[in-house]
């Protein structure tokens, strides 16, 4: 469901500024139509986005523990302590989160390449095939992939009773498992952007530089790749910051050394109550990863990100 | 990516020298197939497993026997019905109010220039942007502060809070690709702004309200990050599963997400056959 | 208050990175008010509501007007079942005897985050809506006792309790007289393995450093049973063991990470891992392995290892606002009989506080490999082997315990 959302949000807000209206601004009410429209949501949004943010940040700064409970105070050296506990988790976040965005960005483009530009009169059905695990829920999928690569599961099983492989062997409980859960957790979410991108793209450009005597590796590289680069760089955000900040597929998949992040933010709240680390991790987690995504944005424009994104 | 380069030029240039496709396309055909391949081997798992015995009441990995019992006993888990039933209440309680809330700021920020745009537009690309630990936690930490006792409710402000900005963006595309002299013509006509909304503007931007909504459910039935940090000691659908993989889980959570993809799927058939109809 | 203001600047500037863009004005004013939110939101934290001195308990029991309802949160898996999940045929007889009808709910799958749940309701002063729990004697019981969050039994209307119980489970150290908890289920924590992937038979705790089993070897996250499998394998008893006993059966843990051998540090999933064949040797409760062979899991076993096991007990309490106080003690004291822990028992596999039901299991319910269990019904021998936790007397005692042995699992 959320696949043909996405699909057809795709299409057209970059047109979104027109002039206004100008006959209607008669009245002197008017000005305030787009505040009136907008109050609503900026209230929800001030109340359950921002606001909560902030206190986030300010609850990284308390003292006490959980018997006593905690107050408010200026404890920054949370922050500190933040860090040196756990940079580990952090940095792997990020790593798990770049290398697993990479291979899915590796395995989805030949594909959305090929429906973009073969899929002919059946486009749709292909892409609707490739979006069908959006009907599963996440967790179920990343449960089935347990189920797959269990050590005496039906795949590895067979393939140790053949001989195959070592009895010794396993992906599960991996960062191996890990980064491929969440490869395939993201390749939805990538295969959408590249696709309306490479869509976009005008076969005349194309077929102009074969009549130019283009060969076929330097008309991919330098006509449609970058004429794709849209989605490329809009999927790329959308799938590493959702796999930067997952817990469920190390939880699920993942063993001894693949803690992330997120992770150490779930213990941190509900099983060591230390909601001052756990605050104080997400909000660095948010600090870097804003910091990466405005950086992002300013080279790439946020319009463009944001009309793929979604 | 370069492995892929011969693909495209050659594709491109095949047909106009006709002779049939040339091999990389098919190359990559083959490759989109094993892709959807890759795509539903876990859907299959789960619907297969469906059909599994299991004495112990639990999914196993071995394959027992065919049966259809758990689809006749698809509700026996209490306590799995119940998260299911409060994963649809969310759902649909986040739906409409942020279909509600999201709709008039999608007019407002595709229809007016005003002051304040462009931190709206930050503010709603920053909700979307945010990844799902973070929201989750800073709205545990507001909801821990204010000494709000955490259930469905918080469950449903925490939905609303991430769903609203999808909705945003999701009609304001839909209000964007509007002719506006469809508006100024029925004012021409001398309907009142109220009047030419309704009668006008509304009508042509409803389907982008239902794929918003859509969105919005799918979103919100699926969370799994965010609800596991507001839900207390509530219980939805993906909660509960994600609870009991710990010890093993009962096939009637295949046999439901098997119902729930089924109906997902025809939802969409239908959704689009429905929209196919209507164009010209 | 100044204190507050402090924090509240210094949310500035992040914030401002993170979410903003020109526009100095309005941005200005949606922090101001961003942050008068926030800020005027921290008080109740800040406040924490003094409890209130010793009650008298006995007049607040007296109070109490019988219920026809019960809620029961519990562990998964921990209670009989028949037709698909669906029926609890231990609660029914309950509910036809009592006409009180139980909500019988599977919510707690480790004692840590399960308070870590409960544990801000109960500040706050709301219900946590149960009406009994069951929970191990580790820290989170202690911290439960100590926050006054637990309701003191009223020993007049469990008059079984004083009939059947198992002396195991009459006032532990844990709990003195009984005061607040009766004994749900006990176990031992020991070793299971599959002696078709281990290729031969199990022993010791010092198997689980087996490098020959690398890669494939279960450990518990629980921290507390984590620490204690490794002070074991030290020859130290967990009850009597020091801060630097710790340290050093941390030190073991880490090499045995360290070098591969561990596949994971289970919650209750290291059960699944056992039945997938993920791990072929791992630490384990005794009723857990009972359970799975009798659901076709035929190859595990589980074994006491000569250093010794550990001995915990699962309780049933009642937490402060609970709706229906009087149903829970009228389940607790249904439950120590003969019949009822029988039942129960029966399916569990886990050690039963009654000892009489044993009878019961053999005779009518016909199951001699359960009755005669010495893990079910142990033996003076099989107590003999079996150890304590180590009883935390503080906060900093179990926050140093923490600090030790969390960094290993969370690596």
């Amino acid at each position: 469901m959320s696949g043909r959302g996405k699909a057809r949000a795709g299409a057209g807000s970059a047109r979104a500024e027109r002039a206004p209206a100008r006959r209607r601004d008669r009245r002197i009410g008017k000005a305030a139509v787009p505040y009136l429209l907008g109050l609503p949501s900026w209230v929800y949004l001030l109340l359950f986005f921002l606001v909560p943010l902030a206190s986030m940040l300010a609850l990284s700064a308390a003292v006490g523990d959980p018997i006593v409970g905690y107050s408010y105070g200026g404890h920054f050296a949370e922050f500190l302590d933040a860090i040196g506990q756990y940079h580990r988790q952090l940095l792997r976040s990020f790593y798990y989160g770049a290398l697993a965005t990479l291979v899915t960005l590796a395995i989805a483009y030949p594909a959305a390449y090929w429906i973009a530009f073969h899929g002919g009169r059946h486009k749709s059905t292909y892409l609707f095939l490739i979006m069908l695990p959006f009907f599963v829920s996440f967790v179920i999928r990343t449960v089935a992939w347990q189920f797959i690569l269990a050590d005496q599961g039906f795949l590895f099983g067979q393939l140790k009773s053949w001989g195959l492989i070592s009895d010794r062997f396993y992906i599960l409980s991996t960062q191996w498992a890990v980064i491929g859960g969440l490869v395939y957790n993201g390749l939805a979410y990538y295969v959408l952007p590249l696709y309306v991108a490479i869509e976009k793209i005008d076969r005349r450009v194309v077929r102009a530089a074969g009549d130019l005597y283009a060969d076929p590796a330097s008309t991919f590289l330098r006509v449609i790749l970058p004429l794709s680069a849209p989605g490329v760089f809009a999927g790329f955000l959308l799938v590493f910051v959702t796999d930067v900040g997952d817990f469920v597929n190390a939880q699920i998949l993942g063993g001894p050394g693949t803690y992330m992040v997120g992770n150490v933010i779930q213990d941190s709240f509900f099983v060591n109550q230390d909601y001052p680390m756990a605050a104080a991790l997400s909000s660095i987690l948010m600090f870097l990863l804003m910091v990466a995504i405005f950086l992002y944005a300013r080279a790439f424009g946020r319009e463009r990100i944001q009309e793929y994104a979604a | 990516m370069t492995g892929l380069a011969p693909g495209p030029g050659r594709a491109v240039a095949a047909p106009g020298r006709g002779d049939g496709p040339g091999l990389a396309p098919r190359l990559l055909s083959l490759y989109t197939w094993l892709l959807i391949l890759y795509a539903i081997v876990p859907i299959a798992v789960m619907v297969v497993f469906s059909f599994n015995q299991a004495p112990s009441g639990r999914v196993t990995l071995k394959w027992l026997g065919f049966t259809t019992a758990w689809y006749g006993h698809a509700f026996a888990v209490a306590d799995l019905t119940d998260a299911l039933v409060h994963s649809l209440e969310v759902a649909f309680g986040s739906m409409i109010v942020s279909v509600i809330l999201g709709t008039p700021l999608a007019l407002a920020l595709a229809r007016y220039r005003f002051r304040g745009k462009a931190v709206t537009d930050m503010v709603i690309f920053a909700d979307i942007a945010a990844p799902a630990v973070v929201v989750g936690a800073s709205l545990l930490s507001f909801f821990l502060t204010l000494n709000l006792p955490r259930g469905l409710l918080t469950i449903l402000m925490a939905h609303i809070a991430f769903n609203v900005a999808f909705v945003v963006v999701v009609v304001r595309a839909r209000v964007s690709g509007l002719d506006r002299a469809l508006d100024r013509a029925a004012a021409d006509l001398g309907a009142t702004p109220w009047v030419a909304f309704w009668k006008v503007t509304f009508p042509l931007i409803l389907p982008g309200i239902v794929a918003a909504g859509l969105l919005a459910f799918a979103l919100s039935i699926d969370d799994l990050i965010i609800t596991s940090f507001v839900s207390g000691q509530t219980l939805t659908f993906p909660l509960w599963i994600y609870g009991a993989v710990k010890t093993g889980i009962p096939p009637q959570v295949f046999v439901l997400s098997t119902f729930i993809f089924l109906g997902g799927v025809v939802l969409t058939l239908i959704n689009t056959i429905v929209v196919r109809r209507n164009l010209p | 208050m100044s204190k507050r203001s402090n924090s509240g600047r210094t949310i500035d500037p992040a914030l401002l990175r993170g979410l903003t863009e020109a526009r100095v004005s309005r941005r200005g004013l949606l922090q101001a008010g961003a942050l008068g939110l926030g800020m005027a939101a921290l008080g109740p934290l800040a406040a924490r509501t003094a409890r209130a001195a010793e009650r008298d308990w006995e007049a607040w029991w007296k109070q109490q007007k019988p219920t026809d309802e019960l809620v029961f949160a519990n562990w998964p898996y921990y209670i009989d079942v028949a037709d698909k999940g669906a029926k609890n045929p231990s609660l029914d007889d309950f509910t036809k005897a009592s006409g009180i009808k139980v909500k019988y709910l599977e919510v707690i799958q480790g004692n840590a985050p399960f308070y870590a749940k409960i544990a801000p309701v109960l500040k706050a002063g709301q219900s946590i809506g149960y009406d009994l729990m069951v929970m191990t004697n580790t820290w989170q019981l202690t911290e439960l006792v100590m926050q006054d969050w637990l309701v003191p039994l009223w020993k007049e209307k469990l008059p079984n309790f004083k009939k059947y119980a198992s002396p195991s489970v009459v006032s532990p150290d844990y709990d003195k007289g009984n005061r607040y908890t009766l004994a749900w289920q006990s176990g031992f924590t020991g070793i299971a393995y599959n002696p078709k992937l281990t290729k031969r038979e199990i022993t010791s705790i010092d198997d689980l450093w087996d490098p020959a089993f690398a890669g494939h070897v279960g450990m518990m996250s629980d921290i507390t049973e984590l620490g204690s499998v490794a002070l074991l394998k030290l020859g130290i008893d967990p009850a009597k063991s020091t801060k630097a006993d710790w340290e050093k059966a941390a030190k073991v843990l880490k090499e045995q990470k360290d070098k591969g051998l561990v596949r994971q540090y289970y919650d209750q999933s290291y059960i699944t891992a056992l039945e997938h064949g993920d791990t072929w040797i791992s630490q384990a409760w005794s009723g857990d392995v009972f359970q799975a062979n009798a659901k076709g899991f035929k190859d595990l076993k589980f074994v006491a290892p000569k250093e010794g096991v550990m001995l915990w007990h699962d309780n049933m309490m009642i937490p402060v606002g609970a709706k229906n106080p009087l149903s829970a003690l009228a389940w607790m004291n249904f439950y120590y009989t003969p019949k009822t822990a029988a039942l129960i028992e029966d399916y569990v596999n886990y050690v039963c506080p009654v000892p009489d039901a044993k009878d019961v299991i053999l005779k009518d319910l016909q199951d001699p490999d359960v009755a005669n269990s010495v893990l079910v019904f142990p033996t003076e021998a099989m107590y003999a082997k079996a150890h304590d936790f180590y009883t935390f007397k503080s906060y900093a005692e179990y926050q140093s315990w923490n600090s030790v042995f969390t960094p290993i699992i969370q690596g």
